[in-house]
Parts: C-alpha cells; structure tokens; sequence
C-alpha cells in the first residue's frame, strides 16, 4: 500500500509539472494551430535562468530566505515571458500566412538556436549544473507510511495555482474571451475588433512564462540539471507535448487531465512494470487515445466539409 | 478509324525494346556508382570518399522521406525509426552471419564478393522489414490527419528508439555466437543488439558503390512513381483527400503505399548507415533528432521536388563541414540559416 501511495503522490507532482509545460503547447495550438516544438526550449532556458538567478542572489546554500522560490519565480518568469514575446515577434509573426509545414521547420529552426545559444560559455555553457535547493529538504508529514515532502508540496500549489490563475484568465476575462474567439475563428475574431496579433503575443508570453515556472519547479524537485543541448529537455517536452494531445490540443482542462493520465501511466508503468520501457507507455498511450478518439479526450470533434 | 485503344497500341514499342529502354536508367546509374567508387574516390582520398557516401546515404533518406512527406502530403516525423529499424537487422545479419559463415566479423570477399553478397540481401531484408513496420504506421493515416499523423509517426521513432536501448549486449564470442545459431538461428540472436550503447563491430560493408547503387534505385523509383497513375494519386492526396476521393483514388491504398515505399528506402538508408566506417549504430543517434534532420532536408529542398531533396541533402552534409571552422556557433548559425530560409524562400531553396 505503501507503495502504490507514494507512486500515486509522485504521480501527482510529475503530472503538476507535464500540465504546467502542456498548457504552452496547448495555448500556442489553441490559436496558431501549429506545434511549437520550441517550448521545450523556453522550459529548459526557464530552469537554467532560476539556476542562474538562484545562484546569482548568494543563494547557493541552504539559508535561502522563504521568499527565495518566489523572487526566483518570478525572474524566470519574467525572462521567459520576453524571451517567448521575442521568438514570436521575430520567428513566427513573419510566417503567419505561410504553409504549416514552414512554421514548423521554422520552430526547429529556433529550437536548436535556443539550444544551442545556451551551450555557449558565457550563457549557461556545456557543464551539467546541480541547482541550489531554496526549498528545506524537509518532510512535512507522514501518511500512510509516505513521506510528503516539502518540495512536492511547493509543486503541486504553485502549479495548482497557475493553472487556477490561467482558467480564470481564459473563461472570465474579456482577454481570454478574445483569446477563446482567435481560437475559434480568427478572421471572425478580428472581424470584430479583436486585436488577433496582441492576442497570440500573450499567449506566447503566458505559455512561456508557465514553462518557466515549470523549469523552476523541475530544477527543485530534480536538482542535477543537464546541459542545454542535453536530450532530456526534449524528451520532457515531447511528454508534455504528448500530454496536452491526448487531453484534446487546444483545451485548457483537457491539457490538465491529460498530464495527470501521462503521469500516472508514466509513474505506474515505472513501479510496477519495468523502468527502462517508460517513455514506450507514455508514447503507447498516445497512439491508442489518437486512434480511438482522433481529437484527445477532451478536445472538439470536427467534422470536415468539402 | 481506328479507337484510342487501338493507336495507344500501335505506338507501343515491342517488349524487348521496352525492357531496355526501362532498364537503362537503372544501368546508367550502377555505372555512375562504379565510376565514383572506381575513378572519383581514388582520386579525392579518405576523407571525402566518407563526405561523399554521407552525402549519398542522406540523399537516400530525403528522397524516400519525400515520398510520404513531398508526394502524399502525410507529415511524418518519424523517419529515423525505420532507419534504425532497417539498420539494426541488417547490421545483426551481416554480423551474425559472417561468425556463421567465415568464423570472424570482418570484410569477407572482395568487390562483389559473397561478403558483398550477404551486404546487399542484408540490406534488403532491412529494408523489407522497415516496409513492414511503414504499412503498420501507414495504417493510422487512415483515421488521422496532419498534425495527429505527425505525432502518431514521433510516437513510433521513440518506441522503436527505446526498444532497441533496451536490447542485450552483442554476442562476441564466436563459440556463444554458433551455439546460439544452431539453437534458434538467427532470430535467437536479434535481442542482442548492443542496447544504448550501440551495435560497435559491424562490418565495415558500405562503399561509394554500393550506397549509390541504392541512390540511382531510389531516385528512379522517385521519378517512375511520380509519372505513374499511383504517384499522379498520391499528389491528388496531397492537394485534397476529399476531391481524391471523389474521383475514384483509392486514398487509403494510396497513402499505406507511400508508406511502405518510403519506409524500404528509409530501411536501406538505415543499413547502409549501419556497414559504414566510422560509425556505430546506436539508438540514441537515430531519435527524433534524426527525423527532424531529415524533415529539414525535403522541406529546405521544396516539398514533392525529388531534385530539390536530393540537391538540400548534398547541401546539408556539406554545410556542417564548411560551418566547422565557426566550431561552437556553427549550430546557430544554422540554426538562423533555416528560420531565414523558411521566412525569406518559404518554398524551399530548390523549390520553383
């Protein structure tokens, strides 16, 4: 028993984190309709920047004051933030009326700059890095014979918060009214004065900055970074990628329900099936959700007219 | 008067000059292949004998990703999962056999020799193997479009990718190695294929020859396939799948088809890389990395243009070596390089 609660409480912290980055996908798809393949980029530069910004502010040890996470938080979020406006304004506004296929190649083609950039010596340069903890190591109480620890705790709450924040942004507000109406149909939506380029600008800056806060969380919960060009950003993209599509690409909740299914199934395949075939569940069920029911879970049934 | 039939009939050469005439490509080709390994590479050295194989192998690859992406219009990211599925059989049978065969992992036979021999059939049980897994993934295309198919394709690179980072260790041992085979053949052997660490030893079997042997069959595959009624289907696919449809395409033949077309090259690319000096097949170079290299190659080239894919395939081996001297801005400068090339020439650099 035991066990099957401490992976159901890892699961939960895993799947906090895959909805936190699936959300970036799901908003860009939700209004451009493409892939942004460079999200994983702008997680993994979230990380590094709130390890920069961390060690940067002699917080290297563990006497960080309570209020460290936050100030770092919100560097890293402010930095990705600017960093996703830029990558939009600069890489995707100019190809808005281009073939999908370019938008794509384009994503990549940041993707790899990103990367790349970051590799170089004097931004975060080539050597993994092990990020200082700002959260005590502490467990905060024992149920059932798991421990609850203090980061996954931090987790969870930020990451339940953010997502609140945003479904509130979204389904309440005259901004997420207008996103929901660029989504929709965009030349409507600026039909009726919707301003679509301020638009998408802000869901790139929100997905950016939710992947930021998500490479924060990541970093504390999993403290030996890796290198920017390391293939696990990817990979942790791709999951989060594949979370947001089985959930229904586009839909807020939908992104939610499918990174805790991910994470549960990822977690689960771990503990009771075999380590070494984990990304083969996560994948698995991706390609049996998208042959079952084509649009994810959540997403909308759309039927094409000639 | 005579019915259209009937003059279509009368234009129609005797089947002896026929034959020739189709057969003459393919010739001209092995003879360009055996003028390169027998005059170029003598010539040029080592070095850019490896640079001219690498350049063949990715034209085999782009070619063959243009048939799925280029012609029918299906996007598939996941062409590094045939590859690695074609290399990694090929390389088991040529290393597993030739302990069989000639007791040792070594080049056996000289040009056109039985080592060449067991060489050429490995590669192409690869690529039939690499066909197969294609009409698997070909059939989700059915119910799936676009972006989904996209996915559904990512998603098989990376099983294939796990599942091969998970087999045993290659058996070394030429006494392992014959019971083994007398016990269940080769396919007893399949598991143990290096794990992520890769296949090391395979026989060093690839040449210019042979690699551009497979580039003349794939690009006069290409060219035959884009004429035919099948080809003239898949580009109906591509340009409307309901209109196509209306007419009378068998859509669903159409698309599986392009599939495993493209897959059996993608499979022959996989093997051809695996019997390569200086490399090592291993999984974690055949991800989704490795895809996307390729997707970059037909898309940079202008998609459905077969010389265009094969011109940014040459291109895009070449450039890394010119960018060299850059040493760790290289990737960004080519990184830039492509978003540029997407925005300024968005239908490719070869594209019309």
């Amino acid at each position: 028993v035991t066990k099957l609660l401490q992976t159901l409480s890892d699961s939960i912290a895993v799947g906090s984190l895959y909805a936190l980055i699936a959300l970036g996908y799901t908003l860009v798809y939700g209004v451009l309709r493409f892939i942004n393949f460079a999200h994983s980029d702008v997680f993994m530069t979230g990380a590094w920047v709130s390890f920069v910004a961390a060690s940067g502010f002699g917080w290297a040890s563990a006497d960080a004051p309570f209020w460290a996470v936050f100030a770092v938080l919100i560097v890293a979020m402010v930095a990705c933030g600017v960093l996703g406006f830029t990558i939009e304004r600069l890489a995707y506004r100019p190809l808005r009326k281009a073939p999908r296929l370019n938008v794509l190649i384009t994503a990549i083609g940041v993707s790899l700059f990103l990367q790349n950039v970051g590799q170089l010596q004097g931004v975060f340069g080539t050597q993994p890095m092990r990020m200082p903890s700002l959260v005590e190591d502490r467990t905060l109480m024992t149920l059932g014979g798991v421990d609850i620890k203090m980061v996954d705790v931090m987790v969870v709450v930020l990451a339940v918060v953010l997502v609140g924040l945003l479904q509130w942004l979204v389904y309440r507000t005259r901004l997420g009214r207008a996103m929901r109406a660029v989504s929709y149909d965009e030349r409507s939506a600026a039909l009726m004065g919707v301003n679509v380029d301020m638009v998408i600008s802000v869901c790139f800056v929100i997905g950016s900055a939710l992947a930021a806060a998500a490479g924060l969380l990541y970093a504390l919960k999993y403290p030996g970074l890796n290198q920017p060009a390391h293939a696990t950003w990817v990979l942790l993209g791709l999951k989060a990628f594949v979370a947001a599509v089985v959930g229904g690409i586009g839909n807020v909740r939908g992104a939610l329900v499918g990174a805790l299914l991910i994470a549960f199934i990822e977690q689960f395949g771990v503990q009771y099936l075999s380590p070494e075939y984990r990304d083969v569940y996560v994948f698995a069920v991706l390609i049996a959700v998208l042959l079952l029911r084509p649009s994810g879970l959540m997403g909308r049934v759309t039927v094409e007219k000639v | 008067m005579k019915t259209l039939a009937e003059r279509l009939a009368s234009k129609k050469p005797a089947w002896p000059v026929a034959v020739v005439r189709s057969l003459l490509p393919v010739l001209v080709g092995f003879g360009i292949a055996f003028l390169l390994q027998a005059v170029v590479v003598p010539a040029i050295g080592p070095f850019y004998g490896k640079l001219l194989m690498d350049c063949g192998i990715t034209i085999v690859l782009a070619v063959s990703l243009n048939m799925v992406n280029g012609f029918a219009g299906q996007f598939s990211i996941g062409h590094a999962g045939f590859m690695a599925i074609g290399g990694y059989l090929a390389a088991a049978l040529t290393f597993y056999l030739s302990y069989q065969y000639w007791g040792s992992a070594e080049v056996h036979g000289g040009f056109l020799g039985s080592g060449d021999m067991l060489f050429v059939a490995a590669c192409l049980a690869g690529g039939l193997l690499a066909a197969g897994a294609g009409f698997l993934v070909g059939l989700p295309s059915l119910r799936l479009r676009g972006d989904y198919l996209a996915i559904v394709t990512l998603g098989f690179g990376e099983i294939v990718r796990v599942f091969l980072q998970n087999t045993d260790n290659v058996v070394r041992k030429p006494d392992k190695i014959a019971a083994a085979l007398e016990e269940g053949g080769v396919v007893s052997l399949l598991d143990n294929l290096g794990g992520s660490l890769g296949f090391h030893g395979v026989p060093k079997y690839s040449t210019v020859f042979w690699v551009y042997v497979f580039v003349a069959l794939v690009l006069i595959t290409s060219y035959r396939l884009k004429s035919s009624h099948q080809g003239r289907a898949l580009l109906a696919v591509r340009e409307n799948e309901i209109a196509a449809e209306a007419i009378g395409v068998n859509t669903t033949r159409a698309k599986v088809s392009a599939f495993v077309l493209s897959a059996f090259f993608a499979g022959v690319g996989g093997a051809l890389f695996a019997h390569q000096l200086g490399t090592t097949i291993n999984p974690g170079e055949l991800g989704f990395a490795k895809s996307i290299d390729i997707v970059i190659i037909v898309v940079l080239g202008g998609m459905g243009s077969i010389s265009g894919a094969a011109l940014a395939a040459v291109f895009l081996t070449i450039l890394p070596e010119v960018l060299r001297e850059f040493a760790e801005y290289r990737m960004i400068v080519y990184a830039l390089l492509l978003i540029g090339v997407m925005i300024l020439r968005p239908k490719g650099l070869f594209g019309i």
